[in-house]
């Protein structure tokens, strides 16, 4: 019992860093009905830049920044340089691009970060607690990961109900020629979308590296989980993002401890499959039809 | 792999198997299409003389591209050899991969993984059952890749976009894991040896009294090309043919093709089934030319790589497919030698190559759509479009004066 407490922790705190990450899928999705293949590689390649950054003496929590900032820009810059061309045309048009930008992130973090496995500084003890007696898994890091994705959520939360900008980008996303009517800027939306999509990744990938071995390669799961996190969810709903991400957390969680560690992303797919054939519009839809 | 219908449907040739089965309510309508390929010839149009029948036409071009590999493998290094062995596991895939996508329209991020299928069984089944003929082999190989492929498409064709993306991209990262769960059976991390197929000594010796000695190279190189020919020419016919306008109307629309009597679902299961056997033959070849079937050659960047080369050749595209092959061999090569001599280590001029892809991947999308093939194709209709409309106008005047 006390096993399956502690794999049901964990698998809460892994499920929180899969749903930030599916929330920047969703942010993206919502605004620009793309889904970003790229996410988890730029989520990567703005990790490297923190640890190149704590490896030549820089103060953690002064990375930690750093890559989120970069995040918010290579998010901003992508959008307006590449994906603005074709959020228009084919769908499949945009999702090649995505994936060139994938591929790109991944070749260029292992020319100039090197390809090998190096281990990423945890902000907090790995040790697990142990409260009144009773030996967790849990550690204080998987307590920072929770408390950091909520703290970003909230954010998020506040964004878009109770400020204009978010009002703004809301309006963007639900009917561009409408907002446009209404004086706003579509397009800053669009970008400033993508930006915090691209930081919101970048949190996600920071708290996957935090206290693991990181390589180039080491995200290529989190857009799988991400992205079934997401269709979960519905792909266009926040809450749905986070349930998603929970889902697939303890998933994943029970998998490897239990049997089948190798298999996990198997099961994912299977999980996926599964909900676009049965509920294509998420967990959470209402009886409205959706092309998937 | 089904047997390629004519071109003309309206002569009772064999049609493949999936499509024969069907009620009798799937006329052909080129209209639907827009633009019916080459061959389609106009309603009531006569019978076509022999040679320009396009069979016949594909048949005798394929044999000589056949022999011309021959040739060229002749007259080249032992180290390009290699890299034409290479090379020859890549044009199926590419090709299958562009007819789904480009043809069809449905994207696949799984062909890695259903190469690793392909491949996988080649070496299980050499390992297990050792003298196994390798036709054999290669059709055991064929045979297990098309029913993955036909569970895959059945469950694809329901998606499309960005979800079909994200499903086949979960089986490219997913599908290795299982070579590292059955380490007893499938080698694990370090996968499994391969033993390539070797001459009869009839053929050898056949080859020897034509062109000469016949090294183990040349043998593999001559035997990848051989079934990437084989499968060009099917393709080829195979998407001039009822089917292949039957893919393209789904592509194009798919309630125009619903309405015209296509049956959607069969037909993306169909494209992504023949998609996948292609994948195979590639896999069976990829285990024999290098000998080894392990997970490390089937990762996320090579189904990236196949899609990067069918979008620099044009979706669709045939030929467009051997240049695309061409560049997942040569460039690789090219640009890792720049790079070490940049200063790079080993490690980090291999990822130029991905490097490029991306580059390709997204500028080729942004700046010509429809790739090089299709961009050079575009250009030329255009300009004939223009010719005929000048002529069109001339003619007018005249009358009219």
């Amino acid at each position: 019992v006390q096993d399956f407490l502690n794999f049901t922790l964990t698998g809460i705190a892994v499920g929180f860093v899969y749903a930030a990450f599916a929330l920047c899928l969703v942010l993206i999705f919502r605004a620009t009905r793309i889904i970003n293949f790229g996410q988890g590689a730029q989520a990567m390649f703005t990790t490297f830049i923190a640890l190149d950054l704590i490896q030549r003496g820089v103060n953690y929590w002064l990375a930690f920044a750093a890559a989120l900032v970069a995040g918010f820009i290579i998010g901003a810059v992508i959008e307006r340089t590449i994906i603005r061309p074709v959020e228009t045309g084919p769908e499949i048009n945009a999702v090649i691009v995505t994936l060139g930008v994938f591929v790109f992130f991944v070749a260029l973090a292992s020319i100039l970060f090197g390809n090998t496995l190096q281990s990423f500084p945890a902000a907090f003890s790995r040790s697990g607690l142990s409260p009144g007696g009773v030996q967790l898994t849990l550690r204080p890091l998987d307590l920072f990961n929770i408390a950091a994705v909520l703290i970003a959520m909230t954010a998020l939360l506040v964004l878009f109900r109770f400020t204009t900008l978010g009002l703004q980008m809301r309006a963007a996303a639900f009917g561009q020629e409408v907002a446009r009517l209404l004086g706003v800027r579509v397009g800053s939306m669009l970008t400033l979308g993508w930006a915090l999509a691209g930081l919101f990744g970048s949190l996600a990938g920071l708290l996957v590296a935090g206290g693991e071995l990181v390589f180039p390669g080491y995200m290529d799961f989190l857009i799988v989980f991400g992205f079934v996190a997401a269709v979960l969810g519905g792909l266009d709903s926040f809450p749905g993002a986070v349930v998603g991400g929970l889902i697939i957390g303890l998933t994943t969680t029970y998998m490897s401890a239990y049997r089948q560690p190798e298999l996990v992303t198997l099961a994912v797919l299977v999980i996926l499959l599964a909900t676009l054939l049965l509920r294509p519009g998420g967990l959470f839809s209402s009886s409205v039809a959706r092309k998937v | 792999v089904t047997t390629p219908s004519g071109p003309d449907p309206r002569q009772p040739e064999p049609t493949p198997a999936d499509d024969g089965s069907s009620s009798g309510g799937v006329t052909t309508t080129p209209e639907v299409t827009g633009a019916p390929g080459p061959g389609a010839p106009a309603p009531g149009a006569e019978p076509r003389p022999f040679l320009q029948k396009t069979l016949v036409r594909h048949g005798l071009l394929h044999a000589g591209a056949l022999l011309g590999i021959v040739l060229l493998l002749e007259a080249i290094s032992p180290f390009r050899n290699a890299q034409l062995a290479q090379m020859a596991y890549f044009v199926p895939a590419v090709a299958g991969l562009t007819v789904l996508t480009g043809i069809n329209g449905q994207i696949s991020l799984g062909h890695g993984a259903l190469m690793m299928v392909g491949a996988y069984t080649t070496a299980y089944t050499l390992e297990n059952a050792e003298g196994t003929p390798f036709v054999v082999v290669l059709l055991l190989a064929i045979l297990t890749t098309t029913i993955v492929g036909a569970v895959v498409g059945v469950a694809a064709a329901r998606l499309h976009g960005p979800y079909l993306a994200g499903a086949t991209l979960a089986l490219a990262v997913g599908l290795p894991g299982i070579a590292l769960k059955f380490e007893d059976a499938l080698g694990g991390e370090q996968g499994l040896r391969v033993s390539p197929p070797r001459p009869t000594d009839g053929f050898e010796s056949f080859y020897a009294n034509i062109f000469g000695d016949l090294s183990n190279q040349k043998f593999i190189a001559l035997v990848g090309w051989a079934l990437a020919i084989a499968v060009l020419f099917l393709l080829s016919n195979l998407i001039t043919s009822r089917v292949g306008r039957d893919w393209r109307a789904v592509r194009d629309d798919e309630v125009a093709a619903q309405l015209a009597g296509i049956n959607i679902g069969r037909s993306r299961v169909l494209a992504f089934t023949v998609s996948a056997a292609c994948a195979g033959v590639a896999g069976c070849m990829l285990a024999a030319v290098t000998r080894l079937a392990a997970p490390g050659s089937f990762t996320i960047v090579l189904s990236i790589s196949l899609l990067a080369a069918i979008v620099i050749g044009g979706l669709g595209s045939l030929v467009g497919a051997i240049l695309g092959s061409a560049m997942l061999v040569f460039l690789p090569q090219v640009v890792t030698d720049f790079g070490a001599g940049q200063g790079l280590n080993s490690s980090q001029a291999a990822n130029i190559a991905p490097l490029v892809y991306g580059i390709v991947l997204v500028v080729v999308m942004l700046v010509a759509p429809f790739g090089l093939v299709g961009t050079i194709r575009r250009k030329y209709l255009e300009r004939k479009a223009r010719k005929m409309l000048e002529a069109f106008a001339a003619a007018q005047s005249q009358q009219q004066g």
